[in-house]
C-alpha cells in the first residue's frame, strides 16, 4: 500500500488513499443537507402515507381541529384488492392490465421505430442528415402535456386536425367525408371487434408512438457510431446479406445501449400520467385508465385520502415487482460477447 | 481490452477509407435506394413536424370562429391577436400572463436551484466517499427514485393542509401551507431531490479521481476538493440537472392542481388546462394555441440547445450502479 514506485498500485491503494482522507466524518457532513430534506418530505411522508392507508382519511378529518380519522386495518388494501370500492369506473385489475399492455405496446414500437429510423439515418451518402436529425428531435423538446394538449385538440371530430386530413385524403378516393367524423376519444365500442380496446387507446398509442421514438432514435445513432465498420466489411467479404449484417452485427451491437434507453421507457410509459390525463382523462368510461391517474382521481375527485394512500402503496409495490423483473431480464440476457 | 479492439478497427477504417476510396460500408448508395429513403425519411418528418405546424398555424388564425375549419399552415389574414388576447388574460380567471409565468417561474427555478443545490453535496458524498451507511442510504434514494409524484400526494396533501396560521380571535385562516406556492415547492422537491442526487451522482462518477488525488497530495482538504475541484468539472452536470428539474417543475401538474385553490397562486400549466380540460367551455383554439406556444417555446428551445447533454446523462445516470 505505501510502495509508490510501481503504477500499477496507484490505483489499488486509492481505497485506502481516499479514507484517510475522510477521516472526521466527512461524506457525513455532505449528506446531512440532502437527508434532513428528503426526511422530512419523502420519507415521513411516505411512512405517514402507510399509516394513512390503514384509516379511513377523508375530507372530514382534514381540519386541524377535526377528529383523528378511525382506524379500519386492512379494508382499504381489501377492498381495492377485491374491487369492492364502491367508486364508479373503479377497479383495480382492469387497470393494472391495461397499464401493463400500454407500457408494452408502446415501448415495443418506440424501440423498433427508434432503430429502424437510426439505422436509415445512419446509410452512407445519404443526403441532407443534418436536416433529418435536426427535425427529429422535435417531439422530445416540447413538454409532454403541451403534447398531449394539442393532440387532443387534433383529435376533436370535428374540427380536428387528424379528421380533416383524413377527409382530404379521402376525397381523392372519392370517400364522403362523414365516413371520417371519427369520435377519436370518445367512442365506446372497441374499433377491432374481439378486442378489448377502445380507439382511444389507439389514440394515445399514435401520440406516443409521434413522441417516443425520437428518444430510441437519438440513443441508437449514438451506439451505432461506434460500431467499427471494419465487422460489415469482413461480413461482406464473408458474404453476409444486408439482413444479416443488421441481425448478426447492428442488432447485438446496439444492445448494450438500448437495454437501459428501454428500462427508462418503460417505467416513465408506465408511469405516463400527464399524457393520458390530458389526452383521453382516461375515458371513455375509463378504459384508458393507468394507475396513476386512479389514484389523481381518488384524492382529487374522491376526496378518500386513506382509499388514494392504500393504492399509492400498492402502486409501490407495483413498480418495485416491475424493476426487479426488468432486471433480472435484462442481466439474464445480458451476456453477449463482442 | 474491448476498447483497444475498436480503436484498431476503426484506425483500419479510416486509413482503408483514403486508399481505396470509400469501400468502407460497402456498396454505394444507388439512386433508387437513395430516393426511397429520402421518400420514407421526408414522410417521417412531416408526420413529426405536423402536429407542431398544427398548432403555429392555429395560433396565428385571426377569424373570428371558434374552430378551424379547414388544413392551413398559415391562415387567411394571420395576426398575433391571439398572443395578444392571451397575455392580457388567458382564461375567464382574472390573471394576466405576467403572474401565471412568475408563479411558474417560482416554483420551477426555486424547486430546480434548491434540489440542484443540495442534490450535488450529496452526490460529491455519494461518489466519492466510502463510509458507513453509504449502501443503505443510496438504495434509499434508488426507492424514491421511480416513484412518481402521483404516488405520495395524498400523505403530502394531508400534511401539509396542518401547517396553518389562523388568527386568534376570529380563527379565520391566514395562512395554509398546501394552498401555497411554498407547500407545492416542497412537495416538488421531494420528487425532484432523489432524481437530482442520482443524475449528479452518475456524472461525478465518471469524472477521473486523478486530478482531486493530486489535490489531496498537495494538502488540500475535502471542502476545498470539492469547491476548486470537482464543483467546476460538474458545471456542465448542474446546468443540465438544474434545467431537467426547471423543466419538470414548469410543466408541473399534478400538486399544483390539487394543492392550490387561490387563482393569484395559478401556474401556466393549470391554465392551460383551464383552456382544454372539462372546464374549457368554449375558448377559441387560437388562444388556445398561443397559451401553448408561449409555454413551450422558451423551454424547448433550452431544451434544445441541451439535448446532446441531457441524453447522454440520462442514459449514464441509467447504466451506473
Amino acid at each position: 500500500m505505501a510502495t509508490i514506485s510501481l503504477p500499477s498500485t496507484a490505483a489499488a491503494s486509492r481505497p485506502g488513499f481516499w479514507q484517510r482522507f475522510t477521516k472526521g466524518g466527512t461524506p457525513y457532513f455532505y449528506l446531512i443537507p440532502a437527508a434532513l430534506v428528503m426526511a422530512i418530505i419523502t420519507f415521513y411522508p411516505l411512512g405517514f402515507q402507510v399509516w394513512m392507508s390503514f384509516t379511513d382519511y377523508g375530507l372530514a378529518n382534514l381540519r386541524i381541529t377535526a377528529p383523528a380519522p378511525n382506524w379500519v386495518g386492512l379494508q382499504n388494501y381489501i377492498q381495492i384488492f377485491t374491487n369492492n370500492l364502491t367508486i364508479e369506473g373503479f377497479n383495480f385489475w382492469p387497470t393494472l392490465a391495461f397499464d401493463l399492455w400500454w407500457t408494452f405496446s408502446n415501448v415495443i414500437f418506440h424501440v423498433a421505430l427508434g432503430i429502424l429510423i437510426a439505422v436509415a439515418l445512419n446509410t452512407e451518402g445519404l443526403w441532407f442528415k443534418g436536416i433529418y436529425r435536426a427535425i427529429y428531435i422535435l417531439p422530445m423538446v416540447v413538454p409532454q402535456i403541451i403534447v398531449a394538449t394539442v393532440w387532443a385538440n387534433m383529435y376533436d371530430p370535428d374540427y380536428g386536425a387528424i379528421n380533416q386530413g383524413l377527409t382530404w385524403i379521402g376525397q381523392w378516393f372519392h370517400i364522403a367525408p362523414a365516413v371520417f367524423n371519427i369520435r377519436w376519444l370518445t367512442q365506446i365500442d372497441p374499433p377491432i371487434p374481439g378486442i378489448p380496446l377502445t380507439l382511444s387507446y389507439f389514440a394515445l398509442l399514435f401520440c406516443n408512438i409521434w413522441l417516443g421514438w425520437p428518444f430510441m432514435t437519438i440513443v441508437a445513432t449514438g451506439a451505432l457510431q461506434s460500431i467499427p465498420k471494419d465487422l460489415y466489411e469482413a461480413a461482406d467479404i464473408d458474404g453476409a446479406s444486408g439482413s444479416q449484417q443488421f441481425w448478426r452485427i447492428t442488432l447485438p451491437l446496439l444492445r448494450p445501449a438500448m437495454v437501459p434507453a428501454s428500462v427508462l421507457g418503460i417505467i416513465t410509459t408506465f408511469n405516463l400520467f400527464s399524457l393520458i390525463y390530458f389526452l383521453s382523462g382516461g375515458g371513455p368510461l375509463h378504459a384508458t385508465e393507468i394507475l396513476l391517474t386512479e389514484a389523481f382521481r381518488l384524492v382529487n375527485e374522491q376526496h378518500l385520502y386513506g382509499v388514494a394512500a392504500a393504492f399509492c402503496v400498492y402502486i409501490f409495490f407495483v413498480l418495485l415487482a416491475l424493476t426487479l423483473l426488468i432486471n433480472r431480464i435484462t442481466r439474464a440476457t445480458e451476456s453477449y460477447d463482442v | 481490452m474491448s476498447s483497444q479492439t475498436l480503436s484498431v478497427g476503426n484506425v483500419v477504417a479510416r486509413v482503408r477509407g483514403q486508399t481505396a476510396g470509400s469501400s468502407a460500408a460497402g456498396k454505394k448508395l444507388t439512386l433508387g435506394r437513395q430516393l426511397a429513403l429520402q421518400a420514407l425519411l421526408l414522410f417521417i418528418a412531416f408526420t413529426v413536424l405536423f402536429p407542431l405546424l398544427w398548432v403555429v398555424s392555429l395560433s396565428l388564425d385571426p377569424r373570428n370562429i371558434g374552430r378551424p375549419t379547414d388544413l392551413r399552415l398559415i391562415p387567411p389574414g394571420a395576426s398575433l391577436q391571439a398572443y395578444i388576447d392571451v397575455i392580457k388574460q388567458p382564461t375567464i380567471n382574472k390573471i394576466d400572463f405576467v403572474h401565471l409565468t412568475l408563479n411558474s417561474l417560482k416554483l420551477a427555478g426555486g424547486t430546480a436551484f434548491t434540489s440542484v443545490l443540495v442534490a450535488i453535496l450529496a452526490a460529491y458524498s455519494f461518489s466519492r466517499f466510502h463510509f458507513r451507511g453509504r449502501e443503505a442510504l443510496m438504495l434509499g434514494v434508488v426507492t424514491v427514485l421511480m416513484l412518481p409524484s402521483v404516488a405520495t400526494l395524498p400523505a403530502l396533501y394531508v400534511l401539509l393542509n396542518h401547517f396553518v396560521i389562523t388568527n386568534p380571535t376570529t380563527h379565520a385562516i391566514l395562512f395554509n401551507l398546501r394552498d401555497s406556492l411554498w407547500g407545492v415547492g416542497l412537495a416538488m422537491i421531494s420528487g425532484m431531490l432523489p432524481f437530482a442526487i442520482w443524475n449528479l451522482k452518475g456524472f461525478l462518477d465518471t469524472i477521473p479521481k486523478e486530478l482531486e488525488e493530486a489535490a489531496i497530495i498537495d494538502g488540500a482538504n475535502a471542502n476545498q476538493v470539492f469547491i476548486q475541484i470537482v464543483l467546476p468539472l460538474a458545471v456542465p452536470a448542474i446546468a443540465v440537472t438544474g434545467f431537467l428539474g426547471f423543466m419538470s417543475g414548469w410543466t408541473e401538474f399534478v400538486v399544483s392542481w390539487q394543492f392550490l385553490t387561490k387563482v393569484s397562486d395559478h401556474t401556466l400549466i393549470m391554465e392551460l388546462y383551464n383552456m382544454v380540460g372539462q372546464f374549457a367551455g368554449n375558448t377559441p383554439w387560437s388562444r388556445f394555441a398561443a397559451m401553448s406556444m408561449l409555454t413551450a417555446l422558451p423551454v424547448s428551445i433550452v431544451y434544445l440547445s441541451l439535448q446532446r447533454y441531457i441524453v447522454g446523462g440520462l442514459t449514464v445516470g441509467g447504466v451506473k450502479g
